[in-house]
């Protein structure tokens, strides 16, 4: 007697929780692992998962067992050329020597110094997200402050009584009655045959007049039958306003990426700040439902370019920075009003700029662009000591200490940490 | 002669309707061998439930740990990387037998996993003494149930981190969680619901007995002699469980939960190479039987014979693929082999074998697969062809020489020693240290001695310390554990907390 079970379509995800609770178990270590890829790999590789390894000392579940020495008797297979009495030397490590006979230890990996497995893309950014917070998230309430707004959205035939639309409902009652009945034709003739009776029954009686009026009565109940079961207003005649609820997105977030590309920007300078770009936007985008980017490039004149430009066309020139404080400062007139917009500025520069400009960035900065924004952040990429740019920031750090943020990165190990730093949870300023 | 019959299926891919003829044929053939077994329940599942199957220790249904979840990332990190290939089959000693299908298999591989799980396993779990006596196939389902619901109401209540340390612990000495010579009462998940909590008072009360602070003052003169447990106690769980003063009900409970699953996987640990053996020369003989009527085709048995062939491989010593005796091949072989010795005697046979030589292979393999463990079975059925044919010899490796001594080889003087040898090394009490619960300090600091009881001199592993660890925080009051020579010397004293680290505080 046998039940064959197609169990295929059954739940698959049978051991997520088990899996979850390794994953905490493992935190640090992971926590670890995940930081190590933050520093080691490609900045394009950050939308994948990650590998993690955990010493398997630190995994392993131990359990009573014998450990190397004493008098062991194991019986082998495959005897080839020995005799009774005969002396081997003894392996060095693994083989004969050592294992409490057939014991489970082999497939606790015990060879293995390591246990490796890997975390998903999302598990990844998680680890790397956690105890990140954008300056001011909590005041604009960001994540999943969905909103709604309530818009008609035409007529339904089913709804609460509050809703009834009475003229709509009776309108299809009457077009009802007519498909049904024809346009009154019934009562007319109802009427005229009624007439014809009274002219009949105002004469004197015969028979012909009584037959006459007997057809005539008839007529006019059948008549009058069928044009009362057609009721005046039936249940599917009912129209209801109908209302939807539409999410409206209660913070929506830009974020300008300026970056300088003059001679002046070497291209492993430029791979650092895309690297900071790319670890803000992901940043952005598991906080923003809706979020916009604008990328401004400038050397000595800004322009707003698409993505692909921003980062891996070349351009060379002088710098002026205030051309590309001034272009953003014009798009954030024209497209993106403060009342709506979460804006977030993200500046990277080697710190050149024109002698003559950069006290005019300070007042582009404080003026125009501050006002405004949410949160600017600077980073310098660069060795070398700071130049004036430097130190007009910051004037304007000491003016705005809360919105406005500078870095110094010199390698590219610097990124994680400095994108931390500029977006801590800043709990204490909140409360 | 017989006309031959239309075969069952000529292509490899298999439906559920041809999984149905295949069983129903097998099955028929398995009844007229005299194949006892409980109903089948043959479940088809993809591999990745395989997977969630593996890391649940086999069960359908299992409580939530951080284990099976280290064991379900690793089995997967393997699979999906080809590393290592899922098994074919998972079989369940339940009632009704709950056998796993993968959808990957090929109709030959169906057919054979259903011989092989279904008829094989199937009725060596009904049949085999151990299991009978260990398990009850009817209410595990039942009880795993009981068990999860339970494991998580006291997530639930106590948190889950709290929960997990237990487990953890428990999990340390679940070979120590076992009764190896009574049996247990059987369960059922409404009765343990039903006395759980008359446990808990009663355990309670108990305990406030034994851990009585007034001293007597009149027994003080033998009180030193007494010891208590008054016997040593080998199921170190159960002891912690009536005994450890400061437990919870609840982490009693749970730790009762772990001890039953043990027990009820001990047989499996005990019978490891019948239970392949058996499972493989029936799906052996049954599709040969198969192909004897014309059932199945030349292209299945090829099929069919690759695959079991690479699962009764047994490598050499000295190959790289060495990795200790295939249970499968030893299983088979002897299995095989009791046949041949029933139907082909030989001389040898007829001397070392007497009262099974030429007797009905049926019968005395069916008695062979009921009344034995895998130790008592190479003991009786391991004959000297067989050991010519594996060359087998055994190697004695004493830590004080330096080197590995070859104390028997399959020759007439060596039979006896290796079948000795062999079969010890299938006792589980020497594979497994020998640790049981000595004495509890009770007019004391209350300290818990355990003692290892050593088996060849062979001392205890590197993990002793940890695990010590665990029984720590089940006890809750200094463990002692004391590594004692059959003369009665202690070897090592093993202590946790340690003596000195109590000193630095």
């Amino acid at each position: 007697m046998s039940y064959i079970i197609d169990r295929r379509l059954n739940a698959k995800k049978k051991s997520t929780v088990n899996r979850q609770r390794f994953l905490r178990r493992y935190k640090e270590h992971i926590k670890r692992a995940v930081e190590d890829a933050i520093h080691d790999r490609s900045i394009i590789d950050m939308e994948r998962g990650s590998e993690v390894s955990i010493p398997s000392r630190d995994i392993s579940e131990p359990v009573f067992h014998h450990g190397n020495g004493g008098v062991r008797q194991r019986v082998f297979p495959g005897n080839k050329e020995f005799v009774e009495g005969d002396e081997i030397r003894r392996p060095s490590g693994g083989g004969g020597g050592g294992g409490s006979g057939q014991g489970q230890a082999s497939n606790q990996g015990e060879g293995e110094d390591e246990f490796t497995f890997n975390i998903s893309q999302e598990e990844f950014l998680d680890f790397m997200f956690e105890d990140l917070e954008l300056p001011y998230l909590v005041r604009k309430k960001l994540k999943d402050a969905t909103q709604f707004e309530t818009r008609r959205a035409g007529f339904s035939s089913h709804g609460s009584p509050e809703k009834l639309h009475i003229v709509r409902s009776l309108r299809a009652a009457h077009a009802r009655r007519i498909a049904l009945a024809g346009k009154g034709e019934s009562r007319k003739e109802i009427r005229a045959l009624r007439k014809e009776l009274w002219v009949l029954e105002a004469k004197p009686i015969s028979d012909e007049t009584r037959l006459k009026m007997a057809e005539l009565r008839e007529q006019i109940q059948k008549l009058e039958k069928s044009a009362k079961r057609l009721p005046f207003i039936d249940d599917f005649d009912l129209r209801y306003n109908n209302l939807v609820k539409v999410p409206v997105p209660s913070s929506k977030a830009v974020m300008f990426c300026l970056m300088d590309v003059s001679g002046s920007m070497t291209q492993s300078v430029k791979d650092m700040a895309k690297r900071f770009f790319i670890l803000l936007y992901l940043f952005l985008q598991r906080n923003y439902k809706q979020i916009e980017v604008v990328f401004v490039r400038h050397h000595t004149h800004a322009k707003e370019v698409d993505e692909q430009e921003f980062f891996y066309s070349r351009e060379t020139g002088g710098t002026i920075v205030s051309s590309a404080l001034n272009l953003s400062a014009d798009i954030i007139d024209a497209r993106y009003s403060p009342a709506e917009w979460n804006i977030y500025v993200a500046q990277a520069s080697d710190g050149d700029n024109w002698d003559g400009d950069s006290a005019n960035c300070r007042q582009l900065l404080s003026k125009r662009i501050l006002p405004k924004t949410q949160y600017y952040a600077y980073v310098e990429i660069t060795s070398g000591p700071q130049q004036n740019l430097w130190y007009e920031y910051e004037q304007v750090r000491t003016e705005y200490p809360d919105q406005f943020a500078m870095q110094q990165i010199r390698e590219a190990s610097d990124i994680y940490p400095v994108f931390r730093k500029l977006f801590e949870k800043r709990t204490e300023n909140v409360a | 002669m017989k006309k031959k019959k239309q075969p069952i299926s000529t292509g490899s891919e298999w439906t559920f309707e041809l999984i149905e003829t295949y069983d129903r044929e097998i099955a028929r053939v398995a009844r007229d061998f005299g194949l006892d077994t409980y109903p089948n329940q043959i479940e088809v599942i993809t591999s990745e439930q395989m997977m969630d199957a593996y890391a649940s220790i086999g069960m359908p249904l299992n409580y939530n740990h951080w284990s099976f979840g280290k064991q379900f990332v690793d089995t997967e990190q393997n699979y999906r990387r080809g590393r290592m290939g899922l098994a074919y089959e998972i079989v369940i000693n339940s009632d009704p037998c709950i056998a796993y299908l993968m959808e990957e298999n090929t109709m030959t591989m169906q057919a054979l996993v259903i011989a092989h799980a279904c008829y094989g396993h199937n009725s060596f779990f009904k049949g085999n003494y151990l299991f009978r006596t260990w398990t009850d196939a009817s209410a595990i389902i039942d009880y795993l149930l009981f068990a999860r619901n339970y494991i998580r109401q006291c997530e639930e209540r106590y948190g889950v981190d709290e929960v997990e340390e237990i487990l953890d612990s428990c999990h340390a000495l679940m070979n120590y969680g076992v009764n190896r010579y009574k049996r247990p009462q059987p369960l059922t998940a409404a009765e343990e619901k039903e006395r759980q909590r008359q446990r808990e008072e009663y355990i309670q009360r108990h305990l406030n007995q034994l851990w009585q602070t007034i001293p007597r003052r009149e027994e003080s003169g033998d009180i030193e002699a007494q010891r208590f447990p008054s016997e040593p106690e080998e199921n170190i769980l159960y002891f912690i469980e009536k005994n450890a003063p400061l437990l919870e009900p609840w982490q009693r409970e749970v730790i009762r939960i772990v001890r039953k699953l043990a027990q009820y996987f001990y047989p499996q640990k005990q019978t490891q190479v019948m239970n392949e053996g058996w499972a493989c020369f029936w799906h052996y003989t049954l599709l040969h039987q198969l192909y004897d009527e014309g059932l199945v085709t030349d292209g299945f048995m090829m099929e069919f014979l690759h695959s079991h062939s690479s699962v009764v491989y047994q490598p050499p010593f000295d190959s790289p693929w060495f990795s200790g005796i295939n249970p499968y091949t030893l299983g088979y072989n002897m299995m095989q082999d009791i046949r041949r010795i029933c139907e082909k005697p030989t001389p040898e046979d007829r001397e070392w074998f007497p009262d099974i030589a030429g007797s009905d292979w049926k019968v005395t393999l069916d008695q062979a697969m009921r009344n034995y463990k895998d130790e008592s079975f190479i003991l009786q059925f391991l004959s000297p062809r067989l050991i010519r044919e594996l060359k087998l010899f055994t190697l004695v490796d004493n830590a004080e020489h330096p080197n590995l001594k070859v104390s028997s080889i399959h020759n007439e003087m060596g039979y006896k020693r290796i079948r000795e040898d062999m079969a010890a090394n299938y006792n589980l009490g020497n594979r497994e240290p020998n640790i049981q619960v000595y004495n509890v300090n009770v007019r004391g600091d209350r300290s818990l001695t355990l003692r290892h009881f050593m088996h060849n001199s062979q001392p205890l592993g590197e993990s002793t310390e940890e695990v010590l660890k665990h029984l720590h925080r089940l006890w809750g009051f200094d463990i002692h554990l004391e590594s004692v020579q059959p003369d009665g010397t202690v070897a090592k004293r093993y202590e946790c907390p340690k003596s000195n680290a109590l000193e630095v505080i």
